[in-house]
């Protein structure tokens, strides 16, 4: 009954497919979201490794608007009873996968500056001993033409 | 003062070239406590050898080691005490000590008991020796506190195989060996624990814990306590039950430090 062969059939297209008007909307609407995405990224305020989940959504989107059949297809593949939840369903995973990426990307920011910090603290004290060490060298470094 | 009879020649000009000592204490917001540990400190030690890591203080914890003649090196934010140490060990190996003795700046650690922990790891008996308050009973610290490490220090002892009562100490002394493990992977650097000890353990890094007293904290807060010990329980746990199957810091392989004395040897290359 919900075979994958059945649901791509005439039939189903029939019985299942969303009204045309409803059909633009969703179309449009997943369009206007990937390309603003892309938009961003042609802009340079978001990078292309941050993009990828969210030209992913879009796309998915933009697929389930011009064949609602899919959906009802997922929707009875994964044993939920409405299209609309199986949608609810996809929008969490994809927001945990978007919250894990960048605990992630804040674990290697957070282990980064803390180094950079380490690195800056040796570097000035480094630096403050050697002004102490050479007091004149330090002074006329920039027009200094070998002594 | 006991230090006079016991101690091994410390100073730096009477000491054979390539064994000297770095003092590290760790401080963050401790200009009340600090000329506590320094007044002493600086009659047995050159003040050259002595660095105080500030911790992003905003007090006068700095200018008051620069007082001292101590090396200071001030952290721009607060990092909490691991990056501190963290910071000091990486500057030993900069500076070519050959170990490190390590005691807080809240004066906690009585700086007259340093060779009872350093002469373990002079003579070669040791890699890293901690100072314990609990090896001879009575303790300064609640009963709380102490039934809380309690669980800790028995998972240490075990997967250690030596007692280990006080593996929150941060009195040590440490080998160069120890202080380059530490500086190379496994150091947490937010807050150090029993994993530290393990780690070294499994790197095949001598232990030994030897007692010592305390004195309660003069002025200010502790480190620990409150919503931060269950985290700390939480952590412990992670990183326990991950130890044998944990792979190294991606991030600790980076261009080292410009610096002479690493040019060569076996230090490049461990700078992160």
């Amino acid at each position: 009954m919900t075979s994958l062969a059945w649901i791509l059939s005439q039939e189903a297209a029939e019985n299942l497919d969303l009204p045309p008007r409803q059909r633009v909307v969703a179309v449009l609407v997943s369009i206007l979201i990937l390309l603003g995405v892309l938009e961003l990224v042609r802009q340079r305020k978001l990078r292309e490794e941050y993009s990828a989940l969210w030209v992913l959504t879009a796309l998915g989107l933009l697929v389930l608007a011009l064949n609602y059949r899919i959906l009802v297809w997922l929707t009875h593949l994964i044993g939920a009873v409405l299209p609309t939840s199986t949608l609810f369903f996809g929008g969490l995973v994809f927001l945990m996968l978007l919250a894990l990426q960048f605990s992630v990307r804040l674990s290697r920011l957070t282990y980064r500056s803390r180094s950079l910090t380490r690195r800056v603290a040796l570097l000035e004290e480094e630096l403050r001993e050697l002004k102490r060490r050479f007091p004149e060298e330090g002074e006329d470094l920039g027009n200094d033409e070998g002594d | 003062m006991p230090v006079g009879t016991s101690a091994p020649r410390l100073h730096h000009e009477e000491r054979p070239k390539g064994s000297r000592v770095l003092v590290l204490i760790p401080a963050m917001n401790e200009e009340e406590n600090l000329g506590g540990v320094l007044d002493p400190l600086v009659c047995h030690f050159s003040p050259q050898d002595i660095l105080v890591v500030d911790d992003g203080s905003s007090d006068r914890t700095p200018e008051i080691a620069a007082g001292y003649g101590c090396k200071v090196v001030s952290h721009l934010h607060n990092l909490g005490y691991g990056s501190t140490l963290l910071t000091g060990y990486h500057y030993a190996l900069l500076h070519d000590y050959d170990f490190v003795v390590q005691l807080d700046g809240d004066g906690q650690h009585p700086p007259e008991l340093i060779p009872r922990l350093l002469d373990p790891v002079l003579r070669g008996e040791s890699d890293v020796v901690v100072g314990s308050r609990y090896l001879e009973g009575k303790s300064p610290t609640g009963f709380l506190r102490r039934l809380g490490a309690l669980p800790l220090s028995l998972v240490a002892s075990l997967w250690i195989g030596a007692r280990i009562t006080d593996p929150t100490s941060g009195f040590q002394a440490l080998s160069k060996k120890a202080v380059l493990e530490l500086c190379t992977d496994g150091f947490p650097d937010d807050y150090p624990d029993i994993d530290v000890l393990i780690h070294l353990h499994r790197k095949n890094i001598r232990i030994r814990e030897v007692p010592v007293a305390m004195r309660p904290r003069l002025h200010g807060q502790t480190m620990h306590g409150g919503w931060k010990a269950i985290y700390y329980y939480y952590r412990m746990a992670v990183c326990l039950l991950l130890m044998p199957i944990r792979r190294n810091s991606p991030y600790r392989r980076q261009r080292p430090m410009e610096d002479d004395s690493l040019g060569e040897g076996p230090l490049g290359g461990i700078y992160s």
